[in-house]
């Protein structure tokens, strides 16, 4: 068979994705955590009386926890791959990618598996970021002075 | 009405995210690298600050502001030390984030199984 065709005929027999339904369900799960990230610093700073700053810390420690924990428990893989984005880029999705990789390799070993792989996923956020961070620094540094 | 703010942020940037995703063919491992980019270039110039001004705790739960906590704790060290506070205090603010992903994520795999 032709390649074009066969291309055609391939597309047209791949599920569709319904992309409005996908967006409206990332933004709804996403908005709900962020309004749950800002009722714990709301709570934190209320209960702990501490200033907000410090509440963000212990609501970002809070959300990091909630990924791990319920990503071992196995059912936050499901929440994932149903809601996308909504919890990939909330603070979560970097617990998700971190917890999910120190369990897959946890059989080849502590070291060479856990410790090995566990920034495998999260890595490249940790290093694109320094990286940015570092150039934009400079940029300001030049143009604003610091 | 802050909440409905962080409501609104946090789920505008996850929609945006969604929409990359769903329309190219790039993984959420560059989606989630491109926002983290993006929440350190919106710092140069001091616009994320508003933002979290606006938004609270939404605009702290992204991974936005993980690129913005990185560009903030550099300059906070930038302002003491010279240039290299650049080196010095990267990550003085994200610190709390990444330590405790490292410590649960190996506290857990030690005790949990992997389900398939």
């Amino acid at each position: 068979m032709d390649k074009n065709k066969y291309k055609v005929l391939v597309d047209k027999y791949t599920p569709k994705e319904n992309r409005l339904y996908n967006g409206l369900i990332a933004f709804t799960v996403g908005g709900l955590m962020g309004m749950l990230g800002q009722f714990l610093v709301s709570f934190y700073s209320y209960y702990l009386e501490i200033p907000s700053k410090e509440a963000s810390v212990f609501m970002i420690v809070t959300l990091v926890f909630l990924g791990c924990f319920l990503t071992c428990l196995g059912f936050f893989d499901k929440l994932v791959s149903l809601a996308r984005c909504g919890l990939i880029i909330p603070i979560t999705g970097f617990a998700h990618s971190m917890m999910s990789a120190a369990l897959e390799y946890k059989r080849e070993g502590l070291v060479t598996g856990i410790g090995a792989n566990i920034f495998k996923l999260a890595g490249t956020v940790i290093m694109f970021g320094v990286v940015s961070a570092y150039l934009f620094g400079l940029l300001r540094i030049v143009v604003m002075g610091g | 009405m802050i909440y409905l703010n962080s409501f609104l942020f946090c789920g505008f940037v996850c929609l945006i995210g969604q929409i990359i995703l769903d329309n190219t063919k790039l993984t959420p491992g560059h989606i989630t690298s491109m926002f983290v980019v993006t929440g350190a270039f919106l710092d140069i110039f001091g616009i994320y600050d508003q933002i979290i001004l606006w938004a609270g705790g939404g605009a702290m739960v992204p991974i936005t502001s993980f690129g913005h906590s990185l560009i903030h704790g550099a300059l906070d060290t930038v302002n003491q030390y010279g240039m290299m506070g650049l080196f010095m205090g990267m990550f003085d603010l994200t610190s709390a984030g990444i330590v405790a992903a490292i410590i649960f994520s190996f506290l857990f795999a030690l005790v949990f199984k992997p389900r398939d």
